[in-house]
């Protein structure tokens, strides 16, 4: 009898799917793939075969991937579920954990970190090797503290994958200790500080790395005691103005260290109501600026609007000494100006300036 | 049953196509040159070029001439490139997974 895994993958594009069974075939467990270009025939495999692993897009004719999930999840529980998706959007994700799903993974990001993406796999088929049918999945609306004591108390090693739009942070987790953050371009204490800060978000299990260097040497419960104080002192009314002013300071000196890090020249947050005045770094002409960006988001809304053309991303433009970049963001548009000669990639790197400004 | 077609079921659905091409505007706004399909409405295309041209107008009021300036939409990309105070227009619908690729610089 046959004991490999069964790996089914649906996706209505033809391409994607042979490339995706290449690549899947060659796996260290040499699972076997099957594949499927509707929902349908993937519901149909799925009755038929035993399938250890689905691998699903979101975005499909007539049966979507959310649909197809909800229905897996009722009717073959013990089939662990991937969603690969081109859909940058992080309500999809939010939408994909809600339903049980054990990773979410950007096309993008599979085909860049390819290896990184088989060994995840390994590790759900290892997993389920080990737990056969058992195991509780799908934990929702848990804070991170909860998480992270969580896999502390049951001694887990593994690399906890944090990720809040497009900020994305890590944790090292081996034997149950805290060994290493990486999070908003901090390391160590640091970082694990920053992220406790972050108040919504989704989190992924990856494999443990057993060499990654340790950075952090205190138990996790003394830093989560040390960052609830923080966090309690930090919404205390009743705190000193001069405190007040040095953590402005300091949260100016972040930006501004962000900046720096990134490449960027400035940044400007416009409140788009026409309320408050415009926030910005790194240049003078703030005025003048901020009347462009009420005004980009302005045409953009209007033009958006009247072509039936989807949500706005972002509004770029450039000249020979600068590029900038408009980006809208709840109630603000930020405008982010960087060198004409900057590297590609910008949209990604201008929302994180932006999402880390807001944090 | 002509009139109680026209009654029950009123005019044809309107589902809105992407217009796809390029157009040439100048300065005052006036489409020079077309290459979106004639089916496309002219006052859509009209309303493009002007708000085009009010963004880079807006640009060099705020001590920022731009050159080229891009709108991304989930499934529509305008970029527009200066043009003596007119621009081109190039107008390119997006899907998820084939996203067009930006127009190599001048």
């Amino acid at each position: 009898m046959d004991a490999r895994h069964k790996i089914l993958i649906l996706d209505d594009d033809a391409d994607w799917l042979a490339l995706c069974r290449e690549m899947l075939a060659a796996s260290p467990s040499r699972p076997e793939i099957l594949t499927a270009n509707t929902a349908k025939r993937a519901l149909a495999l799925l009755e038929t075969e035993k399938i250890r692993l689905l691998i699903s897009d979101l975005k499909m004719p007539r049966m979507d991937g959310l649909q197809l999930l909800s229905i897996v999840r009722r009717r073959f529980p013990e089939t662990r579920t991937i969603v690969l998706s081109g859909l940058e959007d992080e309500e999809y994700r939010s939408r994909a954990y809600a339903l049980g799903v054990d990773l979410f993974w950007l096309k993008i990001e599979m085909q860049r970190n390819a290896q990184l993406f088989i060994e995840c796999l390994e590790s759900l088929l290892g997993q389920a090797d080990r737990d056969g049918d058992t195991g509780f999945r799908g934990i929702q609306s848990k804070s991170l503290m909860d998480i992270i004591q969580m896999e502390c108390l049951t001694r887990s090693s593994t690399v906890l994958r944090i990720t809040r739009g497009p900020l994305v942070a890590k944790l090292w987790i081996q034997d149950g200790e805290l060994i290493d953050a990486e999070a908003e371009g901090a390391r160590g204490e640091a970082a694990f500080y920053r992220l406790l800060a972050w108040k919504a978000g989704t989190f992924e299990n990856l494999p443990a790395e057993i060499n990654r260097e340790r950075t952090i040497q205190k138990p996790v419960n003394a830093l989560l005691l040390e960052s609830a104080q923080a966090l309690d002192e930090a919404a205390d009314p009743g705190v000193e103005p001069d405190s007040v002013e040095s953590r402005l300071h300091r949260k100016t000196m972040w930006k501004l260290s962000q900046l720096t890090r990134e490449g960027a020249e400035f940044v400007i947050a416009v409140p788009l109501a026409g309320q408050g005045e415009p926030e910005a770094l790194g240049t003078q002409g703030v005025a003048a600026l901020a009347k462009w960006t009420r005004c980009a988001a302005e045409i953009a809304r209007r033009l958006g609007d009247r072509l039936e053309a989807g949500p706005l991303s972002h509004v770029a433009g450039q000249n020979l000494e600068r590029q900038v970049l408009m980006l809208a963001r709840g109630d603000r548009a930020f405008l982010v100006g960087w060198p004409a000669e900057a590297a590609e990639n910008l949209p990604e790197k201008s929302r994180k300036l932006v999402a880390s400004w807001d944090s | 049953m002509g009139f109680l077609k026209k009654l029950l079921f009123g005019g044809p659905a309107a589902v809105q196509q992407l217009p796809t091409g390029t157009i040439t505007v100048d300065r005052a706004g006036h489409i020079i040159t077309s290459t979106v399909s004639s089916s496309y409405p002219k006052n859509m295309l009209h309303g493009i070029g002007r708000d085009v041209l009010e963004l880079l107008r807006e640009a060099r009021a705020a001590q920022m001439p731009l050159a080229e300036v891009s709108l991304h939409f989930g499934s529509l990309r305008i970029t527009a490139r200066e043009l003596r105070g007119g621009a081109i227009i190039f107008l390119f619908p997006q899907t998820a997974l084939f996203p067009t690729p930006t127009p190599a610089r001048p």
